[in-house]
């Protein structure tokens, strides 16, 4: 507690300079661009690689590109991907899927089915907003899932 | 029939303020975390004015009609007297305060203050710490631990940093050598410099209004409970300290207490070292005329709401303190410099030989 290093320590108790610094730095926030969407009227546009709702592609022929060979369902970790494969109507391939539904209140958009995938057939879009009324609204089939 | 006016007024100024000042709040510190805060809920019929007003001017009222239809709770345990006492004694002395305050110069013969109490520093100052009561009241009747803790601290921190306040007030008076809150007023009516803040007419006390002044704001802080000091009712450690079980009306009148001590507060510090209603090249303090006066009126709300600004800008910046560095900074250094201010304010008016 000698002289000098007690004063410094007592004024350095007041916390007024740090105070003022803190409210300059607020001030210049307070005139800063703010970060917040209004929402209805302006929406988030997702940057391209964000992970929203699936969609499963066609060829150039607008056939089905899924040949039900179970990848993307054996790489889900959630288990959220239900398959049942079908004979195929066309000669390059054997078979096509029948059933193919996604329960998208199980999902949880990690983007590994997308991965898995050997005929690059799904994808995760950057729709993240669409709602719906019921549980099973949110399973999507075959139909919903190849109408994006 | 003025003075029924006169008493309106100076309530509906005390009440009317709090909608603005939540409004401000809350979109203040909106802008300054880099939100946009509320801006949907706007004046029914008339709404934004085709964009001239800013959105969500009604925000306040949809706040206020939540809590009406809010369930009102007594808990079972609850020390009913003091449960319902407690939300009126924080409420209703801050709204009393306002009688003595001079919120205009004067239209004709009638000043435009409610009561002109020639001790009306004393009177504000004890009326103050009527609400100390009710802190208290509050954190016993809820038979909860953290409604008594938070009770205890502000009992502590309100009577601690009440020292401080007092001792500014006197470094104030003893400028304006008067406890009349009118003629504290009047006799800083002389331009800037005739601002207690700075001196109060003479340059040599500039300093020491400066340090008193400031001192005064610190200590207002921590009497409205504001952040920094808010440790009666840090949610973080107390869940809401001493109003923890208030629901529905009675939690907006500990609400509102608040705000309308806020008001009070700015009006205070505004009274005593800015000069109150005056301000140069607007008001004319010899003048009374209804212009004249409506001028003062407005000048003071302006500096009142200034002064709100600066509280919620402080609100929204500063970190809490710690129990112990809060009384520290209370008793160990607001005080002495407080005191220290205090004394040499004294001395120099004996060494310079009275007032100007």
């Amino acid at each position: 507690m000698t002289g000098r290093g007690f004063w410094k320590r007592w004024s350095d108790a007041l916390y007024l300079p740090e105070c003022l610094k803190g409210m300059a730095k607020t001030l210049v926030r307070f005139f800063q661009p703010k970060f917040t969407l209004s929402y209805p009227e302006e929406v988030h546009v997702p940057r391209p690689g964000y992970r929203g709702e699936h969609r499963l592609k066609k060829d150039e022929q607008g056939r089905v590109k899924c040949v039900a060979c179970m990848m993307c369902r054996t790489a889900c970790p959630a288990e959220c991907i239900y398959i049942e494969g079908g004979p195929s109507p066309w000669p390059d391939r054997d078979k096509v899927p029948r059933v193919f539904t996604i329960d998208l209140l199980k999902c949880i958009y990690c983007g590994m089915c997308q991965e898995a995938c050997p005929c690059d057939a799904i994808e995760l879009t950057t729709v993240f907003t669409r709602v719906a009324s019921s549980r099973e609204d949110k399973v999507y089939d075959l139909e919903k899932l190849l109408s994006r | 029939m003025a003075s029924v006016l006169k008493m309106l007024f100076a309530l509906g100024f005390a009440v009317g303020l709090v909608p603005v000042a939540v409004y401000l709040e809350r979109r203040v510190s909106a802008f300054i975390q880099g939100r946009l805060g509320p801006n949907r809920v706007n004046i029914p019929l008339i709404g934004r004015l085709g964009g001239i007003l800013p959105g969500g001017l009604a925000q306040p009222v949809a706040d206020v009609v939540k809590l009406l239809f809010k369930e009102d709770i007594i808990p079972l345990r609850a020390d009913r007297v003091l449960f319902l006492l407690a939300p009126l004694l924080v409420f209703l002395p801050p709204a009393v305060g306002f009688a003595v305050i001079p919120f205009g110069n004067r239209i004709g013969d009638e000043a435009l203050q409610v009561a002109d109490l020639n001790v009306g520093i004393l009177f504000t100052v004890s009326i103050l710490s009527v609400s100390v009561y009710g802190l208290a009241f509050a954190g016993w009747a809820s038979d909860n631990k953290y409604s008594i803790m938070g009770g205890l601290r502000a009992a502590a921190q309100l009577l601690s940093y009440e020292v401080t306040l007092g001792l500014c007030v006197v470094t104030a008076l003893m400028f304006s050598e008067s406890l009349d809150p009118r003629t504290i007023v009047e006799r800083q009516a002389r331009g800037i410099l005739g601002w207690n803040i700075l001196g109060g007419g003479d340059l040599w006390r500039a300093p020491f209004g400066i340090v008193a002044g400031l001192l005064f704001f610190i200590a207002a802080l921590a009497e409205n409970k504001r952040l920094p000091f808010d440790l009666p009712e840090c949610d973080a450690e107390l869940v809401g300290g001493f109003h923890t079980e208030y629901s529905s009306m009675k939690f907006a009148l500990f609400f509102m207490g608040e705000y309308v001590g806020m008001v009070l507060m700015s009006a205070l510090w505004v009274t005593f070292f800015w000069g109150g209603w005056h301000l140069p090249g607007v008001t004319d303090p010899s003048s009374a005329t209804l212009l004249q006066g409506i001028l003062s009126v407005l000048v003071f709300s302006a500096k009142v709401l200034a002064v709100l600004l600066l509280y919620i800008w402080v609100r929204w910046t500063l970190p809490r303190f710690r129990y112990d560095q809060l009384m520290d900074l209370g008793w160990k250094r607001l005080i002495p410099i407080a005191l220290a201010n205090l004394v040499a304010v004294a001395a120099l008016g004996a060494l310079r030989g009275g007032p100007r």
